[in-house]
């Protein structure tokens, strides 16, 4: 078991810098997810984790023990591939085994190791079968069985699930979960899925462009996003952004007209310095956060595109004739199905201001 | 339903029709060299067209033993061949697996030079070559001679590396990570994952050495280090030409291989084929 941590990192591929100083701290037993979009250098941070990648500058430290220099085998960490990665010429058995064989482990231990890890994850009865007869989800068991042999001090998973099919997934990641809570061992976890990100992590990191854009609990960054791009990648269906100016600025209160929903005036107070009358701002919303008409600080009236009824919830495709797609989430729009205009309140501590640059106003 | 398979079937049948004249077109020859090793020494010459085979094929190799030492050549053929395939595979598959695998200083000045000389004519590196090994080593009429100079092959380092870098490199990664040294994720990860490529580049490399003429006739002058088509070629002198005895050799040598590229036939077009579709 093992802390993690990354101070300053940085990778350049040639002269592309593609992670610019990523610090982080992992702590024992910790459960973090990396999300991000594509691109933004989930991977590459992993792979510097495990030693696949070399560390252009920076540090990664492994259970109190700096690790640029050390090879992959020796950190202590177990990866698990976004391809599963299984090698396709031997069976599961030697899949499992292969690692431990080549480094000349003992075999009545290394017969011990698979038979557990088989166990865990229940694959017990496939052990002479090839990966191609296996489905995908027996593929990944597999492939983090694989990982368990090594017992390792730290779980490093690359998209483990994005190859299934959406119940499967499900079904793996309340699996992971199991096995985090059955291994109590450190897991760093990469996925552009945020549902996986807000379900299993104590912990979330937000990268983007190879920068960590904010490090928090899932709850705390929905609640508290730093800036907008963190507002819009956590939650789903994601926040509605609305372009305002500022009207008014005083006693710690700005007044936002939205240019956009027919010049709809919302008095937010904020704590810090407050921005310039004239400057752009830019208003989140989250679509279950409208409320009902005059039940707000400020309405505004939409004209509704599309209803997606899914029965507990609805979500209201609409918008203000021309500007942003909103969505609004309702609980009985069931019942208003058949309009096509629609009125919604905002409550100005609902809602998240961000300056042009994007960064949060508090 | 039915008529797509009718039309289906008379499709194969005009293929087939188009096809067989053309099989007849290159079997023709073969034939008729089979032909040749059972006639006569003179049989060759006779006035009519002689379309099939008579009795004179042992004698014809008895002949052919006689004035070559034909089986002594076969065995070197044999020995070269074998040698030269499992060294070439083995020394092919490495510096492919490198250049597929590898970051490294100089890579790209590696590629293009095993690329440039594609572009040379082996005829234009034949003398070169033999003045080296020849005179400036003296490695004439030696076994290591025939075998290792023409060792290095660039078309099978590109066709391996090509090999190599079409494979999923997490596999590589994954047994990183488990701590497999390189070399063992070369011998039990790369190699068993590229088997059909090995297989096709063996048969095409162990019939190119089988089949070479050029080089071991240059190299070894003593009868006693001739490989079979040197033999064979000795067949033809000044004044006397003994075309039973060379039919008969070329039967002989060709006989194996086309019975070894049947029974290999689908290990070498998967081989060659492997990587075309993913
Ligand atoms: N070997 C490499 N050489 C050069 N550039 C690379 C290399 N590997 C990755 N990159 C670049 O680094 C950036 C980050 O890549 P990375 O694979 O880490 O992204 P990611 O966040 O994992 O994306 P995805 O969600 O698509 O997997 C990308 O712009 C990519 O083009
Ligand atoms: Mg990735």
């Amino acid at each position: 078991m093992a802390a993690v941590s990354l101070n300053n990192v940085v990778k350049k591929f040639g002269t592309m810098s593609v992670v610019h100083g990523a610090s982080l701290e992992v702590a024992d037993g910790e459960f973090v997810v990396f999300v991000g979009p594509s691109g933004c250098g989930k991977s590459t941070l992993l792979r510097m984790i495990a030693g696949l990648e070399d560390i252009s500058a920076g540090e990664i430290v492994i259970g109190g023990r700096v690790v640029n220099d050390v090879e992959p085998a020796e950190r202590g960490i177990a990866m698990v591939f976004q391809s599963y990665a299984l090698y396709p010429h031997m069976t599961v058995e030697q899949n499992l085994s292969f690692g431990l064989r080549m480094n000349g482990n003992d075999k009545a231990d290394t017969q011990r190791r698979v038979s557990r890890a088989a166990d865990i994850l229940r694959i017990s009865e496939l052990m002479h079968r090839r990966p191609r007869q296996l489905s995908g989800g027996q593929r990944q068991r597999v492939a983090i069985g694989r990982a368990i042999v090594r017992n390792p001090q730290v779980f490093l998973f690359d998209e483990p699930l994005s190859n299934l099919d959406a119940e499967l997934r499900v079904q793996m990641r309340v699996e992971i979960a199991r096995l985090h809570k059955e291994l109590g061992v450190t897991m760093i976890y990469v996925t552009h899925d945020q549902t996986e990100a807000m379900t299993l992590a104590d912990k979330i990191v937000v990268l983007r462009a190879g920068n960590i854009e904010q490090i928090g609990r899932p709850l705390d960054l929905y609640d508290d996003p730093n800036n907008q791009f963190v507002a819009g990648f956590v939650g789903s269906p994601r926040m509605n952004f609305m372009a305002g100016t500022v009207v008014e600025n005083s006693s710690s209160v700005v007044t936002v007209k939205l240019a956009n929903q027919g010049g709809a005036l919302l008095r937010k107070p904020l704590g810090g310095p407050l921005p310039a009358i004239g400057a752009a701002v830019v208003l989140g919303v989250r679509p279950e956060h409208f409320g009902l008409a005059g039940r707000g600080d400020s309405d505004i009236t939409v004209k509704v595109d599309v209803a997606e009824h899914l029965g507990s919830t609805s979500y209201v495709y609409a918008n203000a004739g021309g500007g942003e797609e909103l969505v609004i989430e309702r609980e009985e729009s069931r019942h208003e199905a058949s309009l096509d205009r629609m009125t919604v309140s905002l409550r100005a501590t609902h809602t998240y201001l961000f300056d042009s640059a994007g960064l949060r106003l508090r | 339903m039915r008529s797509k398979s009718s039309a289906e079937r008379r499709r194969g049948i005009a293929l087939h029709a188009a096809l067989f004249p053309l099989a007849l077109i290159w079997l023709f020859p073969l034939w008729m060299m089979f032909v040749f090793s059972t006639l006569p020494e003179n049989g060759i010459f006779s006035r009519d067209i002689i379309l099939t085979p008579s009795d004179q094929f042992v004698e014809n190799f008895n002949l052919l033993e006689s004035d070559t030492g034909f089986i002594r050549a076969t065995t070197i053929s044999i020995l070269v061949a074998a040698a030269y395939t499992f060294l070439s595979v083995a020394l092919t598959s490495m510096a492919g697996w490198s250049l597929a695998c590898y970051r490294f200083a100089g890579k790209g000045v590696v590629l293009a030079t095993i690329l440039g000389t594609l572009t040379l004519p082996y005829f234009v590196v034949v003398i070169p070559q033999f003045i080296m090994v020849a005179r400036d080593f003296g490695l004439h009429n030696t076994l290591f001679a025939l075998i290792v100079p023409p060792l290095f092959n660039s078309l099978g380092v590109l066709f391996m590396r090509q090999t190599f870098s079409m494979m999923p490199h997490e596999l590589f990664d994954a047994a990183r990570v488990e701590g497999v040294k390189e070399w063992r994720i070369f011998l039990f990860i790369g190699l068993p994952l590229a088997r059909p490529a090995v297989a096709a580049l063996s048969i095409i490399l162990f019939l190119h050495s089988w089949n070479n003429y050029l080089w071991p006739l240059l190299i070894n002058s003593k009868p006693a280090m001739m490989t079979a088509p040197v033999a064979l070629g000795s067949l033809i002198g000044l004044t006397k030409v003994s075309w039973g005895g060379i039919m008969t050799g070329a039967v002989m040598l060709t006989a194996p291989m086309l019975v070894l590229f049947v029974a290999l036939q689908r290990h070498f077009v998967a081989g060659i084929s492997a990587g075309a579709v993913k």
